[in-house]
């Protein structure tokens, strides 16, 4: 059964995480370190005012699918973010995928910024192909907090025009 | 100590999977020689000295050999080497003598007469040859099968198999709790079925069917009934006759015996026919033919003793073994399904009263202790298992199957699709210790608190949105 397999793999995994170094000597089923490193050490976990009107805030996916990020960045006023948060429901490639995600927005330019692509954030990460959508997920996330900011931009300019 | 090319071989079939497997990932080595690659492989599996291994609690999954089995089995395997089918010569007396008294120990535990059972390859097949075997052998005049939709994939997808033959397949829903509903499953049952295939404790949720129930009612209408009991037996008190029931499968590794041998329990009286599947020089009562490998044998037959014997073993305080009833005097009453109990009630309770928004998935009362299954809200379970890498455990989350579906079994109770996501099962077998169930409580509530905190579900919780009136981007 998938799931005994499975459970027998996770029993390996625990000596995995530890006694592996560079090299990819792992069957295909067991992370990779970096994938690892971002879980237990994610970088970016938190909330920023979302109420605020230099953040923008992306909320993607679905609990009934396993998986939902939220991702959010500040930005200041000439168009570079300056600050990234995340905060994810789902597996450790999401998680990853996310914190990844946080780290390449920061100091970017909000255009820079939407020409991430998932299929880089996977290279990086070096996941299998079964845990690709994370990626996408996460590249989807990034680009919906930039729509979220910039929709309140606009809400603000048109505030603006109108009090004029 | 093996040759040359022998050794060559294994580090390039080694060598060919590593790199069929491998991701294209930059800061490959690029031109390790192959023989000291093959080597890094096979070292990088093995455990660093003091290295420690991750405390088991996938029970379920399989177990491990109990030492007086594998005592019981290594006679068999370099001394007392013979077929049990040669009929000739001392080597196969001893070696019949071996297998025929495995066969009594196995039929002693559930009740059976030893000529009732048969030794197969595991449980999947003893499944496999009696769903498949009863129903193409009464296939002239009855065409319709019944089972569950929790049943083990091996049943189902035998079930599969027989409705690609023309068979009729009804796959009966379970009601919230896990149990089916016996009002349906009379209603049914048709004058052309032939059997009703129903498991005693399911693997996933560990909820025990109404075995007595069912088989009173099959008895009744005239049909077969066979249960996959290989998360039962040795568990839970089992006799085929109070059960009535026709067809068991039993599977050795999930009763601390070897693995890669089970037996399947066929009733004579009233006699069962089936159709055999694997055909060959008669063995088993012509059911089953082929060797059968008398150490494995030896050690499923010893395995089931010693789990009768577990079962209800009575210590008098001051160290004298004995099965007597509880007497005037203080009886501490050490059996397998006590203790197993104590631990799961110790590990849920601890869980349960650390942390908010656990759920047990299955009926609390019908079921088999060491077997639990929780889910845990706004956390991932495969995240959950990663963060408790020192524990083996296992998951019902799609992430961790192949194809990204959740559970079955979890999605046929009814549960919700994120906490279908969520949920981790325990098991707790014979040698759990209350340090290890201690230890996996706190770690699982440390990292579900942690895991909640970077969950952006449990904050919308906290800040009190209903999670089910949002319009996620995905269906």
């Amino acid at each position: 059964m998938a799931l005994s397999s499975v459970g027998k793999c996770f029993s390996s995994f625990g000596l995995f995480g530890r006694t592996l170094t560079g090299t990819e000597a792992k069957a295909v089923c067991c992370y990779h370190k970096k994938v690892v490193d971002h879980y237990e050490n994610p970088r970016n976990v938190g909330s920023l005012d979302k109420n605020a009107r230099n953040v923008g805030t992306g909320l993607v996916g679905a609990p009934a699918c396993g998986d939902v990020m939220k991702l959010q960045i500040q930005v200041d006023e000439n168009g570079k973010i300056v600050d990234a948060r995340f905060k994810t429901f789902g597996c450790g490639s999401a998680i990853a995928s996310s914190s990844l995600a946080t780290e390449w927005v920061k100091g970017k330019s909000v255009d820079e910024a939407l020409k991430i692509k998932n299929t880089e954030i996977a290279k990086e990460l070096c996941l299998p192909p079964v845990k690709l959508h994370c990626s996408m997920l996460a590249e989807d996330a990034i680009k919906a907090a930039l729509a979220d900011y910039r929709l309140k931009q606009k809400d603000e300019e048109k505030v603006a025009e109108a009090v004029n | 100590m093996m040759s040359r090319s022998v050794t060559r071989k294994l580090l390039g079939s080694i060598r060919g999977v590593s790199t069929s497997a491998r991701l294209n990932c930059p800061g490959a080595p690029a031109s390790a020689p192959a023989a000291q690659r093959g080597r890094e492989l096979i070292k990088s599996r093995e455990l660093e000295k003091d290295e420690l291994r991750p405390l088991y609690m996938d029970f379920q999954a399989t177990t491990p050999m109990d030492p007086r089995v594998l005592d019981a089995m290594l006679p068999y395997q370099v001394n007392y080497y013979g077929n049990p089918h040669s009929r000739t010569h001392a080597y196969g007396w001893e070696s019949e003598t071996a297998m025929e008294k495995a066969r009594k120990q196995v039929a002693d535990l559930i009740g059976a007469d030893p000529r009732e059972i048969v030794f197969t390859s595991g449980a999947t097949e003893s499944n496999n040859m009696s769903i498949k075997g009863v129903a193409r052998f009464y296939k002239a005049r009855k065409k319709h099968v019944i089972t569950t939709q929790t049943e083990h994939k091996c049943v189902l997808d035998s079930c599969r198999v027989l409705e690609s033959e023309g068979f009729d397949v009804t796959y009966m829903p379970v009601k919230s709790n896990g149990l089916i509903d016996l009002q349906q499953l009379v209603e049914t049952i048709r004058p052309d079925t032939s059997l009703v295939s129903v498991m005693t404790v399911n693997n996933e949720i560990g909820v025990k069917q109404p075995i007595k129930e069912i088989g009173t009612i099959c008895r009744s209408k005239n049909v077969f009934f066979h249960t996959d009991a290989a998360q039962a037996v040795g568990k839970i008190p089992i006799n085929v006759s109070e059960l009535k029931v026709d067809l068991m499968s039993i599977s050795g590794h999930k009763i601390y015996g070897p693995k890669g041998v089970g037996a399947l329990f066929v009733r004579r009286r009233p006699r069962v026919r089936i159709e055999p599947l694997q055909s060959g020089g008669g063995q088993e009562r012509g059911l089953r033919s082929g060797t059968v490998p008398t150490p494995l044998a030896v050690g499923l037959g010893a395995a089931c003793e010693l789990a009768q014997q577990e079962m209800e073993q009575v210590f008098l305080l001051g160290g004298k073994t004995c099965k007597a009833k509880l007497t005037k005097q203080k009886l501490f009453i050490c059996y397998d399904h006590a203790r197993v109990s104590m631990l799961a009630t110790r590990l849920v309770q601890k869980i349960m009263t650390e942390i908010p928004d656990v759920v047990m998935n299955g009926d609390p009362d019908q079921r088999y202790p060491g077997c639990i299954n929780l889910s845990f809200a706004y956390v991932e379970g495969e995240s959950l298992l990663m963060a408790l890498k020192d524990v083996a455990l296992s998951s019902g989350s799609a992430c961790t199957s192949a194809s990204l579906e959740p559970s079955y079994v979890l999605r046929a109770i009814g549960t919700d699709e994120d906490l279908a996501h969520s949920s981790i099962r325990f098991g707790i077998g014979r040698f759990t210790t209350e340090e290890e169930v201690d230890y996996t409580a706190e770690k699982c509530i440390q990292q579900v608190r942690r895991l909640r905190e970077m969950s952006p579900l449990w904050e919308m919780v906290q800040e009190g949105i209903d999670l089910k009136s949002i319009k996620w981007t995905q269906h």
